[in-house]
């Protein structure tokens, strides 16, 4: 029998990108927030420069939820399933995957947000690929850029601004929507190989600019500049450099007194009354139960939890889980079309073994809608990212470009020749959700608690190879513009698991065709929330984290200014 | 290329060598009684007796021993995975962090051992460095006759392999920073100046595990984790 607690005014589950963020508007707007997390506090001392601990062995110093509950994956419905990864793509802490991932922080281009009206108008509607589900989001960018901007400030983001209210600026993203005013801090500096390549893309008329990061490029608000060490990816910030919502608005939310954290909190249901509303969340912690009771509740895991957690509720009142009367729960689902890529091999060392993802330059003369498509056969587009970032597994794992095998006395003198003379890009594309790609339960594999795991049906489509083979050729000319001497294309892959997970939550207008409404609330529970890039209807080109908080910012704040409309 | 070349001019191959030597069970690396031609510092200097078994039986690691040598050999520019002590990184992991491994590691290090008594007459160990190449080239294309899962083993030890060896030494392989200093990997640093990120700059080697910076010594992963 589960223990019920007192009762509050908001609970959110999960404090993670999006959690960690929106509680801190929450708690500022003197509403009392219980924060329900899976995994523990670590601290800067936890996060050690070790890559067989963060790139092969899954945090084993953390709460293993997540790598227990990897989600399955086939292709379609009558495919075989994909062999299920050992780990998950996210990590269980206070901050969650915050703490290890790479921190770029875009915000979407204008295009992102209107993929429907703007393909029509330029192009004709069919245009638009058969069988995709594709919406314009309820606004535009300008709706979302104050938040944007106050998550910005709060995380810390360094970064150049391309377009301040209009004026471009050609240090920066020349493409962006305007912003209100400048990123907070200068970007990351700029290392040998990254100005090797930005000369590289001018020379081919391109615009090339360092890309936008949650991590600090000098001292902010009390917290170091960054050391570029090197073990960024996949790996913490010793120096708390990296605007983890561990080390910014969670513990500024706990400073309010308003947000109290629980961890080691496993949520296994969001729980509703008779009417339909919901009344709290059933969670486990060690081997007791509780619930607590809340007005209003705020579901921030991850997209595959999110869904999960709505399906695996289920009442007299939805009967399908929670919010699933419309069948939307799980629809819409995508993930980012950014496994295709370019390996690169130069004829000297370019001494990457220091620096981080986000230390890079970015080129988006091939991104959204930044170019004609007239001719061509796809939509959308993709940004071209290079970075300095190696480790040493990694650089002993590296293409030989067929130039030597995988092992033995020739491949140890390739490897020993060209170990820091490999590069790989990072290419992000447009990716659409499709009517036969989605989340839902499955019917056999379960978690240790007995409860079935996540289940992804989807693949990519045609849209998204043609797009990835286009993206693939303007890297490998930007490559060989800076000097490459061999350069391989990579396949397109699947949409496994993953961490840029869209979609099976969608915000949208319409409840028949989405499950949130413009404000992130569910159309069918008015005082549930969801927060995370599960709500996102399009990806853009660029990673989806800094969107996904803004959008939550968004929620919190909404809900602050109409809690006693949405609280009762 | 000769400096690849694993026979020595004696006409004895090192690895027949470490066969011979393996076979009988002794705790001694093969440096211990060959050192590496045309590499002075290691015929100066004497790497240590082979650790104490953690997982594995003494057979599947003069087997796992043997492979790993010829997966990533030593050679007169350097040592390779045996001296790096890939194995007993494996050894020790196989009782913690990749214990869902070890029964494919009793099940492949037998697949390959019968495979090698079948298609070359003696246990992979003891088999001559070409015919322990292409006993692990027939493994690898999954060719080779009665071992099923060959090439899922092959691969499951190579990854393990450059793990142990290009890994951070806390974890018992990658011995003297033998496996960075292969690849010029200049090492683990807490804080990187913009100059070291030069295309030219040659940071010189920390040779620092992790867990030797005292920031993080106090939080050592768990012995096997």
């Amino acid at each position: 029998m589960a223990t019920n607690l007192r009762r509050t005014d908001v609970v959110i589950i999960g404090l993670g990108a999006t959690g960690g963020v929106a509680a801190l508007p929450l708690a500022q707007a003197g509403l009392d927030v219980v924060g329900l997390e899976a995994g523990t506090w670590l601290a800067p001392a936890d996060l050690s420069p070790d890559e067989l601990r963060n790139n092969f062995r899954g945090w084993p110093q953390t709460v293993q939820k997540a790598n227990r509950e990897v989600p399955t994956h086939r292709p379609n419905a009558s495919a075989p399933y994909s062999p299920r990864p050992a780990i998950h793509p996210m990590m269980n802490a206070v901050g969650g995957t915050t703490l290890h991932y790479w921190a770029q922080s875009w915000r979407l281009n204008p295009w992102d947000f209107k993929v429907v009206s703007d393909t029509r108008r330029r192009y004709g509607a069919a245009k638009l690929p058969k069988g995709t589900t594709v919406e314009d989001w309820p606004f535009g960018l300008e709706e979302l850029e104050p938040y944007y901007d106050k998550v910005e400030v709060e995380i810390g983001v360094s970064g150049q601004a391309g377009n301040v209210g209009g004026k471009i600026d050609p240090r920066g993203n020349i493409f962006e929507g305007p912003r209100a005013r400048a990123y907070p801090m200068p970007p990351l500096r700029g290392t040998g190989f990254t100005e090797m390549m930005a000369g590289a893309a001018r020379s081919l008329g391109w615009h090339p600019f360092p890309g936008p990061a949650a991590i600090t490029s000098g001292r902010y608000e009390g917290r170091s500049g960054c050391v570029y060490h090197g073990f960024c990816n996949r790996g913490g910030c010793h120096v708390s450099a990296k605007g983890s919502t561990a080390v910014t608005t969670i513990p500024k939310a706990q400073r309010t007194k308003r947000l109290t954290v629980v961890t080691e909190a496993h949520v296994t249901s969001i729980d509703v009354d008779a009417q339909g509303r919901v009344g709290g969340v059933t969670y486990r912690k060690g081997s007791e139960e509780f619930f607590q009771p809340a007005s209003v509740v705020l579901l921030a895991s991850y997209t595959y939890e999110n869904v999960r957690l709505l399906l695996l509720s289920t009442s007299k009142a939805f009967p399908k889980g929670l919010s699933n009367n419309h069948g939307q729960v799980g629809r819409h689902y995508f993930s980012h079309n950014q496994i295709a890529t370019v390996n690169a091999l130069f004829p000297r060392n370019l001494n990457t073994w220091y620096g981080l993802p986000a230390q890079g330059i970015a080129v988006d003369d091939w991104a959204d809608d930044n170019f004609d498509h007239g001719a061509l056969d796809f939509i959308g587009g993709g940004n071209l990212w290079i970075y300095s970032d190696r480790r040493p597994i990694a650089a002993a794992n590296m293409s030989t470009f067929g130039r030597a095998p995988r092992w033995g006395a020739q491949w140890k003198a390739f490897i020993r020749e060209n170990a820091d003379r490999g590069n790989t890009a990072y290419l992000q594309r447009t990716t659409l959700p499709y009517e036969d790609n989605y989340l839902d339960l499955d019917p056999a594999v379960k978690d240790p608690l007995g409860f079935p795991v996540c289940r992804i049906t989807a693949d990519y489509k045609e849209n998204e190879r043609r797009l990835a083979d286009f993206t693939q050729d303007k890297m490998t000319q930007w490559y060989r513009a800076a000097g490459a001497v061999a350069t391989q294309k990579t396949p397109v892959g699947t949409m496994g698991p993953t961490t840029h997970a869209y979609g099976g939550t969608r915000m949208g207008d319409n409840p028949e065709t989405n499950v949130v409404d413009r404000w992130g609330f569910a159309h069918e529970v008015p005082n549930l929330g969801i927060l995370g890039a599960s709500v996102m209807g399009t990806s853009g080109a660029r990673n989806p984290t800094l969107t996904a908080q803004a959008l939550a910012w968004r929620t919190a704040e909404h809900l602050a200014a109409n809690w006693k409309s949405i609280a009762t | 290329m000769s400096a690849d070349n694993p026979d020595r001019p004696d006409g004895l191959s090192r690895r027949a060598l470490l066969g011979r030597v393996t076979a009988l069970g002794a705790f001694v690396a093969l440096t211990d009684v060959l050192p590496s031609a045309g590499d002075a510092e290691a015929q100066t200097r004497r790497a240590p007796a082979r650790e104490p078994l953690e997982t594995l039986t003494q057979a599947e690691a003069d087997n796992l021993e043997a492979i790993t040598a010829r997966l990533i050999p030593a050679d007169p520019a350097g040592p390779g995975a045996a001296e790096a002590r890939a194995a007993h990184y494996i050894d020790r992991a196989l009782g913690g962090a990749l214990a869902g491994s070890r029964d494919a590691y009793r099940a492949g290090l037998a697949g390959i051992d019968a495979y090698a008594r079948a298609a070359k007459g003696a246990p992979f160990a003891q088999l001559a460095a070409a015919d322990q190449d292409a006993v692990l080239s027939d493994v690898e294309r999954n060719t080779a006759t009665g071992f099923e899962g060959a090439a899922a083993f092959f691969n499951l030890v190579l990854s393990h392999t450059v793990q142990g060896t290009f890994g951070d030494p806390f974890y018992g392989g990658n011995r003297n920073f033998a496996g960075w200093d292969l690849i010029g990997y200049p090492g683990v640093r807490l804080a990187v100046a913009a100059e070291q990120q030069n295309l030219d700059a040659k940071p010189a080697a920390t040779h620092m595990s992790a867990y030797d910076y005292s920031m993080f010594s106090s939080r050592k992963p768990a012995h096997g984790d």
